[in-house]
């Protein structure tokens, strides 16, 4: 075992699920805990010690002008940066903005637009600072966090798992829904490391896990058409928690056109 | 004589955000809760998506209660449809919802209040001399989130909730091998209860309008009427005929309030003192060990209200799985039609409303959520003035110390209210 690893975890625009799967690693938090030194997490701490730091989880996507600037703070006080979550690697549910015009959005939940400071898009990490590893997901897997510090703790890189969602269907040996059942399913195009889990409980995946290595996207939106399902909802389908990501941004983009 | 007190970012709290308190000339002057977390604009960008989405797209309003947007859409959806839910499936949200209880309230317990009451700046820091307890409340953390994780698919933004019920249902066996844990749980919530009732608490109470949901039979999670400790009694749709939102300058969470001006509190204390005579028989006792009764009106004793609600979720959860026989079908078909329907449901942390409309492709086209964060900002502002003022003789450190902890009495949640913290005290 090398020494305690000096480990901040930061958060932007997100809804604090994934720094949560940290907590969740019930079992294995105060194990964790013995090889790590918690130095900055506001979430589970108040005990604060100053950067630099071995290793910055990062969760959430920028939006607004002074998370701008924090972010390159982060940076520069951190030796590893680590994007945790669809958030921090694609900008998140809160990327749906991109697609829109912000200032028709404020009103729409705020009195005084005055008050609010945003930016019109929500982009992820990797956009404004060097990013070392991403770990994807809408939550991340909290044994793929497990699994990347502990790498990071023996100085060794971490296993990145890149196969399609369909791939752990076929494995576990879960009856396919889009061809069993004609329900538009994200599997064949999403990043697995849910367990494909939607599946499992008779539900097309809704790619959470944000799209795989070369992902053909037009393919699969052809075979949704010829299930019937219509341009708008191709649309919808590739624009949720991953929208931000350039392969569903793009696809989703294609049927705008058609729309 | 000016004094300033500045906390730059509350922890333990989930989301960012901070306080701001101005004393001038030895009295409190004002107290701002702010929070800063960077909106996010989901009733803007539910707008034109399928009311059917719903579920899965705001439950990303927040990682620690999704389960509980998820409850709150499908039932405001389901009231446009006017479907009726078979009471199997109402059976088994109920029980996903219990497990997130537990989950939530192990996690505040443990990990971001008991650490106040005991001097610890985290759990893990007292996890150096309080091991057991500790592990305690990451089993009984880990008991909730089984649960959620069975029925829902995994802990954090479950997959298996949809209008009308569910994707699939559990069998009976599956549902059989949470009780041992359940049991085990039961007995550690009970712990708890006593363990926290030991701890010290400021001598606060304030005259609350308390606002909690009220059912004819069991201790609110879903369903009921909303009712107040001053007389309110209304149906859930009639929510924004009493209630607003306004907008201040200091925050990006709108604030809370009565139409005709008042702050009100909602949470595990509101729903305890509204509900007492709905909890189970351990339940019950578990607050009568406590010493906690329905005239509790100290919000530092919300840690031992939330233990009691532990004690809760493990007896109705046990009494849901005794009772359980795996429905027909996991859902009953929704067919869309035009129309506008709310919902209110317990989050851990208190009501949360949800209004759509849809057109009749069931497309929204109008959306509202107000979470329990922002209704309760206008009570934590009253009660930080209340507490401060009853401990200007404290030093800064220590003052600001009791300030932080009023506001983790109500476990805000702050990535919920932005759809809060920094502190900073200002003397003058």
């Amino acid at each position: 075992m090398g020494k305690r690893l000096k480990v901040a975890v930061w958060k932007f625009a997100s809804c604090d699920g994934c720094q949560l799967s940290l907590l969740d690693l019930e079992d294995h938090l105060l194990a964790l805990a013995d090889h790590l030194d918690i130095a900055y997490f506001l979430e589970a701490s108040s005990a604060v010690t100053p950067g630099p730091y071995d290793l910055s989880l990062v969760e959430g996507s920028i939006t607004t002008p002074a998370d701008a600037k924090r972010i390159k703070r982060v940076r520069q006080l951190s030796k590893l940066v680590v994007a945790i979550g669809a958030c921090a690697t694609a900008g998140g549910i809160q990327a749906l903005r991109n697609f829109a015009d912000i200032k028709e959005y404020i009103p729409v939940v705020y009195a005084h637009p005055e008050y609010i400071k945003t930016l019109d898009q929500s982009t992820p990490i990797a956009q404004h600072i060097k990013v070392d590893l991403e770990l994807p997901g809408c939550p991340i897997n909290k044994y793929q966090l497990l699994e990347a510090v502990k790498a990071l703790l023996h100085g060794r890189r971490p296993r990145p798992a890149s196969e399609s969602v369909c791939t752990t269907c076929k494995r576990q040996g879960i009856i396919c829904v889009l061809v069993a059942e004609g329900v538009p399913c994200l599997g064949p195009v999403t990043e697995t490391g849910c367990g494909a889990l939607c599946p499992a409980y008779h539900r097309g995946c809704y790619g959470c896990f944000g799209p795989k290595e070369n992902p053909n996207t037009s393919a699969l939106a052809a075979c949704f058409r010829r299930l019937g399902v219509a341009e708008a909802d191709i649309i919808r389908l590739f624009r949720t928690f991953n929208a931000g990501a350039e392969a569903f941004r793009q696809e989703s983009l294609a049927h705008e056109k058609n729309h | 004589m000016k004094r300033t007190i500045k906390v730059a970012n509350l922890s333990r709290v989930e989301g960012e955000g901070a306080l701001e308190l101005i004393i001038r000339d030895g009295r409190v002057a004002r107290a701002n809760f702010s929070i800063f977390e960077s909106p996010r604009f989901f009733e803007a960008f539910l707008r034109g998506r399928r009311g059917a989405e719903a579920p899965d797209l705001t439950a990303r309003i927040c990682g620690i209660c999704p389960v509980a947007y998820q409850m709150s859409a499908v039932h405001a959806l389901e009231a446009i449809l006017a479907l009726t839910i078979p009471e199997p499936l109402r059976a088994l949200r109920r029980l996903l919802y219990c497990g997130e209880w537990l989950e939530s309230h192990a996690l505040h317990v443990y990990f971001l209040h008991a650490p106040d009451f005991l001097g610890y700046p985290s759990g893990l820091a007292m996890a150096q001399d309080y091991p057991e307890m500790v592990k305690d409340g990451l089993a009984l953390k880990k008991v909730g989130n089984e649960i959620v994780a069975l029925l829902g698919g995994r802990e954090i933004h479950p997959i298996n909730v949809r209008v009308g019920g569910f994707y699939r249902t559990p069998t009976a066996k599956e549902l059989q091998a949470l009780v041992p844990k359940l049991e085990k749980a039961l007995e550690l919530a009970q712990q708890t209860g006593r363990w926290v009732a030991g701890f010290t608490f400021p001598d606060i109470t304030y005259d609350y309008e308390l606002v909690a949901l009220h059912h004819p039979q069991a201790y609110p999670l879903c369903e009921g009427r909303l009712v107040s400790s001053r007389g309110l009694d209304i149906a859930v749709s009639e929510f924004e005929d009493i209630f607003e939102e306004e907008h201040v300058r200091h925050s990006n969470a709108l604030q809370g309030r009565r139409k005709s001006g008042g702050a009100y509190l909602v949470g595990p204390l509101a729903r305890f003192v509204l509900n007492y005579d709905r909890l189970h028989p351990l339940s019950r006792q578990a607050a009568r060990e406590a010493g906690l009764t329905p005239a509790c009106r100290n919000p530092f004793q919300s840690i031992i209200v939330r233990s009691v609600e532990m004690v809760y979720a493990c007896e109705e959860a046990l009494r849901i799985i005794q009772n359980y026989q795996r429905p027909e079908r996991p859902y009953v078909a929704a067919f869309w039609r035009a129309g506008q329907g709310s919902a209110i449901t317990e989050a851990p942390r208190g009501i949360l409303y949800h209004r759509y409309t849809v057109d009749d492709q069931g497309v929204i086209q109008d959306a509202r959520i107000v979470p329990p964060t922002s209704q309760n900002q206008k009570t934590i502002e009253a009660d930080l003035c209340r507490v401060a003022e009853q401990h200007l003789h404290l030093d800064d450190v220590h003052l600001t110390h009791i300030l932080e902890q009023a506001i983790r009495n109500y476990d805000p949640c702050i990535s919920c209210a932005t759809h809060c913290l920094r502190l900073r005290v200002v003397r003058q």
